[in-house]
């Protein structure tokens, strides 16, 4: 036999056809349906938000390594990714300079500064929606766009609240009117009880995108047409979702309403609000979730459990962000402590 | 993800490489002419190794003793040509170092040792006397981790032994050596499972056999039937690594092996098809191990074959009967493709546990850099042994082997699933096998 350098490694020999950039590019594509619901509910300017939002977040990705001299794998998609799911966290009427800005933090201060792809503890995006929360509260929270097709009696866009919002307030003058009738007058509460009514009607709004709210959260339809996907390629697992949208509905189904317990409304609250775009494609973000099973339904619960007090008791009208990147923080404790059985450590030695 | 499994004989974990058995699961056994030159290693067995009783020059016939075992986990090696005694000395072996070999020059005679003959009153003998035989002729493992087979037949007597499990799972990809020894001796192979019954006298016993060899199952289910044996043939659903011990007991019987522990201290005990087969050749012929099964494929080797190989053959002459390799062949690995030991010296010899020599191209080995852990999470998922592998590999490489050591290194069985599925390329198995090493070196230290 011929002279020839055999390629010596350790086993094993084969890997699976998946990658880094494979799973990044991938879960682009299953953001794209949302995007382009975005653009058709929304308009153009929508485009531009996610335009400006990942040009931005790529842009600076590349800048920052190649100014520490590190290979710049802005390929990977992941830059990429995560400018689109804070351009979907955004109002589509943002100034251009919002999401740029958001999304040099996001990737600055929320990725790179760890180390980049693989080493930070919280969720980028989110990270940076929350610094332009902080920051510009009012750039952020006004939906004066009326979604193409209508929205809730156009009550939400004439208010530039969203339908989660909307609830809040309402429920807090039906709250008022019981401690204290007498301050509230009855045409306030005749209204804010219209409002509850057409909100907890307006489920196909909610599910199909016709309501206000940041681009990419308002169809819940598009969204989950992605997370499908998604889950047919084994990229995420149920596991996290299904715990998240699970206690969420159970504690709005206990405590979300104002007529005391088992009151509350948990289909509303699964459908509005950024909880189909966060249970599916932000708490589940790999580099920022649990590694075991046991640690991911943790995860979810804890994610829920604190989206609820921040709906519920909270000034915020919505939690999915905040409760996402607190129980980030958590991780590190899950992964030591929610660890699988080892195979044969069941029983005592 | 969890539901299935109380239904379903199989374990939690696991992956579903590609088979490629299609290569050569329908080609028969084709004998390989033995080589002009045999390199035997004296070590070819987990143990210690056994020291040389013959000498340069010495004249030697197939089944002829060419070394005494040293301890009792410990078994001898056999010419296997007849032929001189060229040399007694270091030569590669397929494990990567360099070790003590006999090498014989092929006289062509191919002549068998006188000492081989049929002993019609085999079944008469007792478990010790079958024992006996089994520990002249040399028998290891056959599944490749060669450990001796006497000394696996003998567990000490506070560990009963309740079930007996062969193993025909043949979990690696591309092997098909074991499904067509199933599918052509499976009256041997049963014969050699009847001598270890009634060494062992279990209370019950299962074949296990992996579904994509249906066929297989059948020829089993007729030999048990027609010689009466008292067998469950089980078809398993196909999962990495359903062939490895410990994860075949638990599909079987549910029982799991504890952690450190042997499947004996669960009352099993676990043989492969081609040791049973082997074992019948020893007890009722009185036939050492002189060759095996070996699977040759891969798309790097111009004609895949199912052989019969003579142990002491080099690689390449195995290789160049299946026409040599091609110009895009990268790696070759001894074993499967999960496993296996990848090789830089073809010259190396076939030892008692080279169930496959594969041949992969650039396109199958897809050799790739390995990038950053994003914490995905698929390893932990797809460790059969319920480890987290990145973890681990993590801890290996700051050297903190303590804590891997408490992350559960040591239960490792180095399948190979985690990396497998590692989307970032990390060498997982590497950094456990690093770990490994390094914990058995300081114990060895310390002790």
């Amino acid at each position: 036999m011929e002279e020839r350098m055999w390629k010596v490694s350790a086993s094993p020999h084969l890997s699976d056809k998946e990658s880094i950039s494979k799973i990044m590019w991938l879960v682009a594509a299953s953001l794209a349906p949302a995007g382009i619901g975005a653009v058709y509910f929304f308009g153009a300017h929508a485009a531009w938000v996610i335009f400006w939002a990942v040009v931005a977040a790529v842009a600076t990705e590349a800048a920052i390594q190649k100014l520490m001299g590190k290979p710049v794998t802005v390929s990977d998609g992941s830059a990429f990714v995560t400018g689109l799911l804070l351009a979907y966290n955004m109002p589509a009427e943002s100034p251009f300079w919002l999401p740029i800005i958001g999304s040099v933090f996001a990737i600055g201060l929320g990725k790179q500064i760890f180390g980049g792809l693989g080493y930070n503890p919280m969720n980028p995006a989110l990270l940076g929606r929350a610094f332009l929360l902080a920051s510009w509260p009012t750039h952020m929270t006004i939906f004066r766009t009326a979604p193409h097709g209508g929205t809730i009696s156009g009550i939400d866009v004439e208010t530039g609240a969203t339908p989660l919002n909307l609830l809040k307030l309402s429920q807090d003058v039906l709250r008022q009117a019981k401690i204290n009738p007498a301050e509230m007058p009855a045409q306030k509460v005749a209204e804010a009880t219209e409002h509850i009514s057409k909100l907890y009607d307006a489920y196909g709004n909610l599910f199909w995108g016709k309501v206000g709210g940041c681009l990419g959260e308002t169809s819940v339809f598009l969204l989950l047409l992605g997370a499908a996907f998604l889950l047919y390629k084994r990229y995420i697992d149920l596991r996290i979702p299904v715990a998240y949208i699970g206690t969420v509905a159970l504690l709005t189904w206990m405590f979300g309403g104002t007529d005391g317990l088992f009151t509350g409304n948990p289909l509303f609250h699964v459908l509005a609000g950024g909880l189909i775009l966060g249970a599916f494609f932000m708490a589940t973000d790999m580099v920022t979730s649990p590694i075991t099973p046991k640690g991911q339904w943790v995860f979810g619960i804890g994610c829920g459990i604190i989206t609820v007090v921040i709906r519920l008791i909270g000034g915020y009208p919505e939690g999915v962000s905040y409760s996402i990147l607190l129980m980030n923080l958590t991780v590190p404790l899950l992964d030591r402590w929610a660890r699988p059985t080892i195979f044969g450590g069941a029983a005592k030695k | 993800m969890g539901l299935s499994l109380s239904l379903r004989k199989t374990f939690k974990g696991g992956v579903h490489p590609p088979e490629n058995k299609n290569l050569t699961e329908h080609k028969p056994i084709e004998v390989l002419p033995p080589p002009p030159l045999v390199v035997i290693p004296v070590q070819q067995h987990i143990g210690a190794p056994s020291e040389p009783v013959v000498k340069v020059g010495d004249a030697v016939k197939i089944g002829d003793r060419l070394t005494e075992p040293t301890g009792f986990v410990s078994v001898p090696v056999h010419a296997t040509v007849s032929g001189t005694v060229k040399a007694i000395e270091p030569r590669p072996h397929p494990l990567g170092t360099e070790v003590l070999s006999i090498v014989i020059e092929a006289d062509g005679e191919d002549a068998w040792s006188d000492a081989i003959q049929d002993d019609p009153d085999y079944e008469k003998l007792s478990a010790d006397e079958m024992r006996q035989r089994i520990r002249d002729a040399g028998l290891a493992g056959m599944g490749g981790a060669a450990f001796p087979t006497h000394v696996k037949l003998s567990p000490p007597p506070n560990k009963p032994i309740d079930t007996f499990i062969l193993n025909g799972a043949e979990c690696e990809p591309y092997l098909t050596a074991d499904h067509r020894l199933m599918l052509e001796h499976a009256d041997e192979i049963v014969r050699g499972m009847k001598l270890i019954l009634q060494i062992l006298q279990p209370k019950q016993a299962f074949i296990g056999i992996e579904n994509n060899k249906m066929d297989a199952v059948e020829a089993m289910k007729k030999a048990v039937r027609e010689q009466g044996i008292d067998a469950k043939v089980v078809a398993l659903p196909v999962k990495y690594p359903q062939g490895a011990e410990k994860q075949l007991i638990k599909a079987l019987t549910g029982r799991e092996v504890p952690r450190g522990g042997l499947p004996m201290d669960v009352g099993c005990l676990v043989q492969n098809v081609g040791t049973a087969r082997a074992i019948y050749h020893a007890v009722a012929k009185r036939r050492p191990l002189v060759e095996r099964v070996v699977t040759v494929t891969g798309r790097g080797v111009k004609e895949q074959k199912n052989l019969l190989v003579r142990i002491g053959t080099p690689f390449s002459h195995a290789l160049e009967y299946c026409g040599g390799v091609t110009e895009d062949a990268v790696k070759l690995i001894m074993g499967g493709p999960m496993m296996g030991i990848a090789q830089f010296n073809p010259e190396v010899p076939v030892i008692k546990g080279t169930s496959g020599i594969l041949v992969l191209t650039e396109r199958e080995a897809r050799v790739r850099e390995a990038g950053v852990c994003i914490r995905c999470g698929r390893c932990v998922e797809a460790c059969p042994m319920g480890l987290m592998p990145t973890v681990l590999h993590s801890l290996v490489n700051h050297k903190r082997f303590d804590e891997a050591k408490e992350y559960g290194v040591l239960d490792c069985i180095e399948c190979g699933s985690c990396a497998f599925v590692c989307p970032a390329k990390l060498p997982l198995v590497h950094s456990m096998k690093w770990g490994k090493m390094e914990l058995s070196r300081r114990m060895k230290k310390a002790s």
